[in-house]
């Protein structure tokens, strides 16, 4: 799985995850080894329980692993305490959740603001919000935008703090399909310009045409990883 | 603003009837601590400052006659600082308009100016002048109850002649700051009066020419209160001194520090216990509404905020709330405070109230309350930041149900799904089911608490109005008298039955305890005037042996069977061991009750009767009245009505103020506590409830899910807060009780009821405000987002 001469940014090895869910276990992630390369965008494509959302949420710092190891460059994650972990999310991860999880009581822009603020080298909010293709909703509630806004607001809310990765959990889940397709364009368009490392998890396998590389996902284990050999822009994808 | 910030703020406006009803809650908690405990301490500060600006005597002695160049020697008693003598005289008056017989105590004021010792506050005309015989200065309250000013006149009896003194001035003296006729407990200023004269005029009406009767006198730094008093004693006694007394057991003082004792009680215990509670309340609504975010402080978490930044931004949030609340509370603390200063002015007649709010008070409230709202952050924020983001960020899981009791009993068909799901709620989570219930009985208890001294003081009247003293009016001599005397009032028009007593000024002594009082005679098959057992049976008063009020074989640590030391303190103070054979139910007061014959026994003076208690026939009071008022014996004369009136007016009119505010500020605090548990877990659960709708249930039927389990909890409240409100009261008769008033805890049920009326309304006043937002909630966004 060595990949072109790239600069790694995240390692896994052996990487597994139960949880205790009530009186069941169930084991989330059975023994992942991966290693994410910097600037690439990757679709993790998997089926509902398949193990996408923790693996991300442990890559992200928003969760810790059972056992295993990962690594984002030299840092271990796995060693870091809760306030490492802060420290790591506030500089380097973006985060986009599939119900956007916007702050209600704030406008757009003030959602993006809310991150700028604790950023060290942030942009301009009204920067982000250009770069998800929102300007001029700036000064709009969440209950006053869109699906598709309130998503760009959240892509923005994630971005506007140039961060060195951007973790999109299910980032068109809650979207109609046309919808859906503006959002990848704005996150293709990030990664692009500012070459953040992008993962998108996903459910359809029509939008894995869009990445470099697709890793499946199954029953906690990485069942596959396809290089495509040429990408589909996302504005001529179709489901 | 930072967007922090602003979130904060839109969210507080977005939740303003949740943050008004928390506020209620601070504001009743502060504003009764601080009112209540300022006022206390403004009381005491403003007697503190009356006495010295007045210069109100330490030590006091009372003598037959005495040559006025003795009050050198008296100075020079060591330890003695200064000596004011004066002459002190009884007087008999007619005041124009109220036909009924008054008395009054003429103390002696040098010529046109101010004495040493114990002067006097001119509220209005002036000093009377030397060389003027007829001129007078009235006590306040006295003038008050007969509306005399300055220029208008009475009648003095004086040895047998009338003589009319004109007012020239309305005065307040520490000395008199509790009007009260010597010998009785409560004031009656219609029929007993303090008047200043000057001191030749005086003195010549009363024989008294170069000569002194009374005087006061103030301690050297360092000299011992009781080892003065035993010098002048000692140095008196040739003279006739009937005993030197400190301050302390001044009749006016001594009532005063009676009241303040138990104004001390209710004002510090009952205040701290309220918000104590109050802050505890505020602390569940803060840690309850704080869980309600879990998934706002994992996103803010998610972003790379710090704990310390969640706690700060959550901190702020309800810091806004107690700070705002607090600055209300104070004011409105201090406002009442102010209030309840001028009220107090008609108790306790000083010249101004002091008010001051002391740091220490201010500081208290703050510290309780601002702690308070930040624990139940502190608690919540760090049970919430506890869990990763990911897994906060994740539906909460299905909560574990289990089948109830009631399933497991096998009795799930007599309940329909609705009633099951309220059962099954409230069974989950005992903690949280637990935590509403005693917030709510604690506000109702405080209700109780606030109001059950109304309760206890009308049995404490109708036991000691209607079961002990049964007697209209009580006439006490100004000197022993024959049985004579009896049958002259007897035989006074309007008296259907008359009944005497005898009355001797005792100290009574129990191993190193002491107490100074006066035992009272009863006749043998007393009518009029009863002793009471705990079970209010009328006890016997036996031939030999002594009947103790409760609160006085409480004072001395005595039982009945125990042997006490009596010492006469009047003729020739004969001292006796007499066995306890009783002790008496005795709510005010601390009396000692022996039978007629063997008091006049011990006092040595042969049968002699102190006064006559009567039954009148009402329509002729008026004539009787004006009968008595020409008896030149007759030093007093004490209407029972009269009694009680000024029971409830002076002595309970002080605490019933702080009660009303109380259980006025309690049923404030029971609201706010249920409107919050209402609102929080309508909140919690108005995903359930809108996913209940979307199946197919009715608003009616979601209703009844989410009222049906507050109108639970509110239900199971009451019980539990009318026990905790009984316990309370206990707590506080504990605190407010004194030797001259002991209180019954005695709880009406319409106490009760009204606790839990407020209780019930304030839920019922919830429900409706809930099922309004019932009605508006919307299904399709509820059920888009997750959790």
């Amino acid at each position: 799985m060595n990949g072109p001469d790239r600069e790694v940014v995240f390692r896994t090895r052996g990487l597994t995850k139960t949880y205790e869910m009530g009186e069941v276990t169930v084991h989330a992630l059975r023994g992942v080894d991966l290693d994410l390369y910097a600037g690439e965008i990757v679709v993790l494509l998997g089926a509902s329980g398949s193990g996408k959302s923790t693996l991300v949420n442990i890559l992200g710092g928003l969760d810790t692993a059972t056992s295993g190891q990962v690594l984002y460059h030299d840092q271990d994650l796995t060693r870091a305490d809760d306030r490492e972990l802060t420290e790591y999310r506030r500089h380097w991860v973006g985060f986009v959740f599939q119900f956007y999880n916007l702050i209600p009581s704030l406008t757009a822009r003030e959602n993006v603001a809310i991150v700028t603020e604790i950023a060290k080298d942030p942009m301009d909010p009204g920067e982000a919000l250009e770069i998800a293709g929102l300007s001029g909703r700036g000064d709009s509630f969440p209950a006053q935008l869109s699906g598709g806004e309130q998503q760009r607001v959240a892509i923005a809310r994630a971005i506007a703090k140039r961060p060195a990765v951007l973790l999109c959990d299910e980032p068109t889940g809650a979207l109609d399909s046309k919808t859906g397709v503006v959002v990848l364009e704005a996150l293709n368009r990030v990664n692009r310009e500012l070459g953040t490392t992008t993962l998108i998890i996903t459910h359809n396998e029509v939008q894995a045409e869009m990445a470099e590389r697709v890793i499946y996902l199954r029953d906690g284990e990485i069942a596959d990883v396809k290089v495509n050999e040429r990408r589909t822009p996302p504005s001529e994808l179709r489901w | 603003m930072r967007a922090i910030h602003r979130k904060m703020f839109r969210e507080l406006k977005g939740m303003r009837s949740q943050a008004v009803a928390i506020g209620f809650v601070i504001v009743a908690g502060v504003a009764t601590f601080v009112s209540m405990t300022s006022i206390y301490e403004s009381l005491e500060l403003t007697l503190t400052n009356y006495y010295e600006d007045q210069r109100f005597a330490d030590g006091f002695v009372t003598i037959g006659r005495a040559p006025e160049h003795l009050a050198d020697r008296l100075r020079q008693v060591s330890g003695v600082n200064e000596v004011q003598t004066r002459v002190v005289a009884a007087v008999n008056l007619e005041v124009p308009g109220f036909d009924q017989a008054v008395t009054g105590t003429v103390v002696s004021l040098p010529a046109g100016r101010q004495p040493l010792l114990n002067r006097v506050f001119i509220r209005e005309g002036r000093l009377p002048e030397g060389g003027r015989d007829d001129e007078v200065l009235l006590n306040e309250v006295f003038a008050e109850a007969h509306e005399l000013g300055p220029g208008e006149q009475l009648t003095a009896i004086i040895r047998g002649s009338r003589r009319t003194l004109t007012v020239v001035g309305i005065a307040l003296s520490p000395e008199f700051l509790m009007q009260v006729q010597p010998g009785t407990i409560f004031p009656d200023p219609e029929r007993y009066g303090v008047l200043w004269m000057e001191r030749e005029a005086l003195a010549a009406a009363y024989d008294m020419v170069g000569a002194f009767n009374d005087a006061s006198f103030t301690l050297a730094p360092g000299a011992e209160i009781d080892a003065v008093i035993h010098r002048m004693d000692q140095f008196l006694d040739p003279y006739g001194g009937r005993g030197a007394f400190p301050r302390a057991d001044q009749i006016s003082h001594n009532m005063v520090q009676e009241e303040f004792n138990q104004l001390r009680g209710m004002a510090t215990l009952l205040p701290i216990i309220f918000l104590g509670v109050a802050a505890f309340l505020l602390n569940i609504v803060v840690t309850r509404l704080i869980i309600l975010q879990r998934q706002m402080i994992a996103i803010l978490k998610a972003f790379g905020y710090r704990n310390r930044d969640v706690v700060l931004h959550y901190l702020s949030f309800v810091m806004v709330i107690a700070v705002a609340g607090i600055a209300v509370g104070i004011l409105l603390g201090v406002w009442m405070g102010v209030l309840l200063g001028d009220l107090y002015l008609e108790f306790y007649r000083f010249p101004a109230i002091d008010y001051v709010l002391s740091f220490r008070v201010a500081l208290t409230a703050i510290v309780l309350t601002l702690g308070a709202a930040a624990a139940g952050v502190f608690m919540s924020v760090r049970r919430a930041v506890r869990l990763q983001p990911a897994e906060a960020m994740r539906p909460a899981q299905p909560a574990a149900f289990r089948a109830t009791v009631l399933e497991r009993l096998g009795l799930q068909r007599f309940f329909d799904q609705p009633t099951r799901i309220i059962i099954r709620n409230l069974e989950r989570q005992p903690g949280k089911s637990a935590a509403t219930v005693v917030g709510i009985s604690m506000a109702s208890a405080l209700m109780i608490m606030g109001s059950f001294s109304q309760d206890s003081f009308d049995y404490i009247a109708s036991v000691q109005f209607g079961l002990s003293q049964r007697e209209d009016f009580a006439v006490a001599f100004t000197d022993p008298a024959s049985m004579s005397a009896l049958h002259d009032l007897r035989a006074l028009p309007g008296v259907l039955h008359a009944e005497p007593y005898r009355s001797v000024p005792v100290r009574l002594l129990h191993g190193h305890r002491s107490y100074q009082t006066a035992v009272e005679g009863i006749p043998e098959g007393a009518y009029l005037r009863r002793v009471l057992d705990a079970e209010l049976q009328p006890i016997s008063v036996p031939p030999e042996g002594i009947v103790l009020a409760a609160g006085l074989a409480e004072v001395l640590g005595v039982a009945a069977g125990d042997r006490i030391t009596v010492e006469v303190q009047e003729g020739r103070r004969r001292t006796q061991e007499i066995p306890v054979t009783g002790v008496a139910e005795q709510f005010i007061g601390v009396g000692a009750y022996m039978d007629m014959e063997a008091v006049n026994r011990l006092a040595g003076a042969g049968q002699a009767i102190s006064g006559g208690y009567l039954l009148v026939d009402g329509a002729l009071e008026a004539e009787l009245m004006s009968a008595l008022r020409d008896r030149p014996r007759v030093a007093g004369i004490s209407s029972t009505d009269k009694m009680l009136e000024s029971f409830f007016e002076e002595m309970v009119g002080a605490l019933i103020v702080f009660t009303l505010i109380l259980s006025l500020f309690a049923a404030v605090i029971a609201f706010g506590v249920i409107y919050n548990s209402a609102r929080i877990s309508l909140s919690e659960r108005d995903r359930e409830l809108a996913s209940l709708r979307v199946l197919g249930f009715t608003r009616a039927e979601i209703s009844y899910i989410m009222l049906g389990e507050i109108a639970v909890l509110v239900l199971a409240a009451i019980p539990l807060g009318l026990l905790l409100g009984w316990a309370g009261s206990y707590l506080t008769v504990m605190a407010i009780q004194t030797e001259l008033l002991r209180i019954p805890v005695v709880l009406q049920p319409s106490t009760f009821a009204l606790a839990a009326t407020v209780v019930l309304v304030s839920g019922l006043a919830s429900a409706l405000l809930i099922r309004r937002r019932l009605l508006r909630l919307d299904l399709i966004a509820v059920l888009k987002t997750r959790e």
